[in-house]
C-alpha cells in the first residue's frame, strides 16, 4: 500500500483498477529480411489493423462529440490509404531487404519533415497527424497496444502524466471513474474536465505514473487530494464509508435543488454555472444553477479546421438559452490566443501570449469573426435571457469599441426585418487589473461586471499560472485581491450595475464567506459546485461577513486571511 | 486523357476538410488523376500530395486523369469542387 498526495482537483471518492495513459515504447531497429513477400503482407496487414481500429475511433467520436470532433480521424484514415505514403514503404521493403517497422518509420519521417519545414502553421501541424498514424501502424507491428481511451469498457482510474483536451474528449464517463495526474493544478484542463464529468481527481501528485502499473487497484480521493494504491482490506473498507458518506452528503445538498439562494439573514445572491458547449446545459440544470454566469464560446471555435459558421454558432447559443428557459445566459465572446491556440488562424507564435495578441484585441482587429459571432448571438437573443459580455477589456476604448460593432451589426438585422431582443445586458469581464482599478468609470457605462479571477489573479501578482515553479503565488486570498475584487463591486453598486465572478475562487469555500461580505451579487462556478455552495450560503450570515470586511482588507498575508476565515466560519 | 483547369474561391484554400473530400472521390476511380499547381504535380489520391500543396484562395489548379474512366472521374472531381464551393 502506497499513498499520494496531490492537489484535489474535482470532488468525490473512487476505488477501480487502474489505466494507464501512455505511449508504449514504438522504437525501431533495423533488420534485415529474408522473406520480403511475407514482410509487405505483414506491413499490409498492421495497416488494416490500423484503420479498423480508427474507424471504432472515429465512430465513437462522431456518437459522443458529433461528426466535426470526428473529422481529424477521417483525415487519418485517408493518409493510411495515401499511395505516396504505402508504396514508398513497400518499395523499400522490396528494395532494401528491411523490416516493416523500420521502412515505414523513415518513410513517415521524411513526410513529417516535409511538413514540418512548411512555412503555414497549419500545414506544419498535419505533420502530427502523419506521426499519429505512423505510430499507429509501427504498434501493430511492434505488437504492442497504444492505449485508446474511447475503447475502455470496465470501469477503470485513468492515470496519465497529464491530459490534453483530445485525451478527455475520448474518455467514456461510464467507465472512467476517476483521474490521477503527475502535472497540474486546480485551474489545469484535466481538473477542470474532470469537474465538468463530474468525477472525483486528484491532480499534481508527482509521481502517480511512477508508481501506479496498469491494472493495479486504486484509491482516489478528490476530496482530500490522497491517491492510494494497492490499498489493504481495511482501507479498502474505510473508503467505501466515506464514499457512502460522500454520497449521502450529495444527496442532501440534491434537496436544496430548486430553492433560491438566500443568506441565514434573508440575503439573495445567484448561483451560475460556468459551460463550455450546449451538453454541458444538462448538469447546470441538474444541479440546481440560476443561470450561466460563463458560456465559454472558443469551444466552438476549438479541435476544428475551420470558423464555425454563424449558423453553427447560432444554433449553439439558441439552444443554451431555450434550455436554460428565461434564466440569466452570460455569453462571453470569442476568448483566443494567449495559451488557446487556433492553427487556422495561422497567428503567429508570440514570447508571451498571456499578454499579447488574444480575446477582444484579436477580435477588435479581425471583426470579420467577430461580427459573425455577435450576429449569431443577437439572432438567438429571442429565445432566451441572453447577457454579452467582452473578455479581456483593459481601456474604456475598447470597451466603446466593442460595443459600437455589436449596436451596428443589431442595426443591420433590424433594418432586414429580423426580430432581435431589445433587452441584452452588455458588459465585460474584470481580469486585467487596469480594469478593476478603474472601475468606477467603466461602471457608467457597461451594465455589468464578470470578476474573472483566474487571470486577474495572475495579471496581479505577474505569475504565470502555468509556470509551477511560481504557483506559490497563485494567491486568491491575498488582500491585494480582495482589495480588487472590492473595488469592482463598490464602484458597480455605487452606479447600480450588478457584479459577478466566474473564476474557480467564486465556487471555493474559503472564498465565498469573503465574497458574500464584499457583496458579490453572483456567483458563478462548476456546476458541480453549486448545491454545496448553496448549503454553505444558507448558514452564512450576510452582515456578520460583511463586518470583517475592513479587517480582511487590511490584513497583510493570503496565511492571515485564510487563518482567520477557517476559525471565524468553521471550515 | 482528360483535363480541366479550375480556380479556386474558397476563402480556406484547399485545406484539410475539402483536402479529404477531393481525394476520397478521386480514389473512387480507376484512372490515375493528377493535380498541378504552382509548377508541381501531385497524385490527387494522396492526401499528403494534395496537402503539400497549400493551395490558396486565388489559385488555378489544372486536374488530369487517364484511364478507362477518366471522363467520368474528372466529371466527378468537377461536381465535388463546385459543391463544396472551392471553386469554378
Amino acid at each position: 500500500m502506497i499513498q499520494l498526495s496531490g492537489i484535489a482537483a474535482s470532488n468525490g471518492i473512487a476505488i477501480a483498477k487502474a489505466y494507464r495513459l501512455e505511449e508504449p515504447d514504438l522504437t525501431v531497429s533495423k533488420k534485415e529480411i529474408q522473406n520480403i513477400r511475407a514482410e509487405i503482407e505483414r506491413f499490409e496487414q498492421s495497416v488494416e489493423s490500423a484503420k479498423a481500429e480508427l474507424e471504432v475511433i472515429k465512430n465513437s467520436t462522431e456518437e459522443r462529440l458529433g461528426a466535426d470532433k470526428a473529422a481529424i480521424f477521417e483525415a487519418h484514415l485517408l493518409v493510411l490509404n495515401d499511395p505516396e505514403l504505402l508504396n514508398p514503404v513497400k518499395e523499400k521493403i522490396e528494395n532494401e531487404a528491411v523490416n516493416a517497422e523500420f521502412a515505414m518509420r523513415e518513410t513517415a519521417d521524411q513526410f513529417i519533415a516535409m511538413f514540418e519545414a512548411m512555412e503555414n502553421e497549419y500545414m506544419r501541424e498535419r505533420a502530427a497527424d502523419i506521426r499519429d498514424v505512423t505510430k499507429r501502424v509501427i504498434a501493430h507491428l511492434l505488437g504492442v497496444q497504444i492505449p485508446n481511451p474511447s475503447l475502455i469498457n470496465e470501469e477503470v482510474i485513468i492515470v496519465a502524466e497529464d491530459l490534453t483536451p483530445s485525451d478527455t474528449a475520448q474518455l467514456n464517463k461510464n467507465f472512467v471513474k476517476a483521474f490521477t495526474t503527475d502535472i497540474g493544478g486546480r485551474t489545469s484542463h484535466s481538473a477542470i474536465m474532470a469537474r465538468s464529468m463530474e468525477i472525483p481527481a486528484v491532480v499534481g501528485t508527482k509521481e502517480a505514473t511512477a508508481k501506479i502499473e496498469s491494472g493495479a487497484l486504486v484509491i482516489v480521493d478528490g476530496i482530500e487530494g490522497q491517491v492510494i494504491i494497492n490499498p489493504s482490506e481495511d482501507c479498502i473498507a474505510e473508503y467505501e464509508k466515506k464514499r457512502e458518506k460522500y454520497e449521502e452528503q450529495k444527496a442532501e445538498w440534491a434537496k436544496l435543488k430548486d430553492e433560491p439562494t438566500l443568506s441565514k439573514d434573508g440575503h439573495r445572491v445567484e448561483l451560475a454555472a460556468n459551460i463550455g458547449t450546449p451538453n454541458d446545459v444538462q448538469g447546470v440544470l441538474d444541479n440546481g444553477g440560476e443561470g450561466i454566469g460563463l458560456y465559454r464560446t472558443e469551444f466552438l471555435y476549438m479541435g476544428r479546421d475551420q470558423m464555425p459558421t454563424e449558423e453553427e454558432q447560432f444554433e449553439a447559443y439558441k439552444t443554451v438559452l431555450e434550455r436554460m428557459e428565461g434564466k440569466p445566459v452570460v455569453v462571453r465572446t470569442l476568448d483566443i490566443g494567449g495559451d488557446k491556440e487556433l492553427p487556422y488562424l495561422n497567428l503567429p507564435k508570440e514570447l508571451n501570449p498571456f499578454l499579447g495578441f488574444r480575446a477582444i484585441r484579436l477580435c477588435l482587429e479581425k471583426q470579420d469573426i467577430f461580427r459573425t459571432q455577435l450576429k449569431a448571438l443577437l439572432r438567438a437573443s429571442k429565445y432566451g435571457n441572453l447577457k454579452i459580455m467582452f473578455p479581456m477589456i483593459a481601456t474604456i476604448d475598447e470597451f466603446h469599441q466593442a460595443k459600437a460593432i455589436l449596436l451596428e451589426e443589431k442595426e443591420k438585422l433590424v433594418q432586414a426585418g429580423i426580430e432581435v431582443a431589445d433587452d441584452i445586458e452588455v458588459g465585460i469581464m474584470v481580469e486585467i487589473p487596469s480594469t478593476a482599478v478603474m472601475a468606477d468609470q467603466f461602471a457608467k457605462v457597461v451594465d455589468f461586471f464578470s470578476i474573472g479571477t483566474n487571470d486577474l489573479i495572475q495579471y496581479t501578482m505577474a505569475a504565470d499560472r502555468m509556470n509551477e515553479r511560481v504557483s506559490y503565488l497563485y494567491q486568491p486570498y491575498n488582500p491585494a485581491i480582495l482589495r480588487l475584487i472590492s473595488i469592482v463591486i463598490d464602484a458597480a453598486h455605487k452606479e447600480g450595475k450588478w457584479v459577478g465572478m466566474c473564476g474557480e475562487m467564486a465556487g471555493d469555500p474559503i472564498a465565498i464567506p469573503l465574497l458574500l461580505g464584499l457583496g458579490l451579487d453572483e456567483f458563478s462556478m462548476s456546476a458541480t459546485s453549486i448545491l454545496p455552495a448553496r448549503s454553505q450560503i444558507k448558514k452564512l450570515s450576510k452582515q456578520e461577513a460583511e463586518s470583517f470586511k475592513e479587517k480582511v482588507l487590511s490584513m497583510q498575508t493570503t496565511e492571515e486571511v485564510v487563518s482567520f476565515v477557517k476559525k471565524t466560519f468553521q471550515i | 486523357m482528360a483535363e480541366k483547369t479550375f480556380n479556386i474561391t474558397a476563402d480556406t484554400g484547399i485545406h484539410a476538410r475539402p483536402a479529404t473530400i477531393l481525394v476520397q472521390t478521386a480514389s473512387k476511380f480507376e484512372a490515375d488523376i493528377n493535380l498541378e499547381y504552382n509548377g508541381k504535380t501531385v497524385n490527387l489520391k494522396s492526401i499528403m500530395g494534395v496537402m503539400s500543396l497549400g493551395i490558396p484562395k486565388g489559385a488555378t489548379i489544372k486536374v488530369t486523369a487517364s484511364g478507362a474512366d477518366e471522363n467520368d472521374a474528372l466529371q466527378a472531381i468537377e461536381e465535388t469542387i463546385k459543391k463544396e464551393g472551392l471553386g469554378e
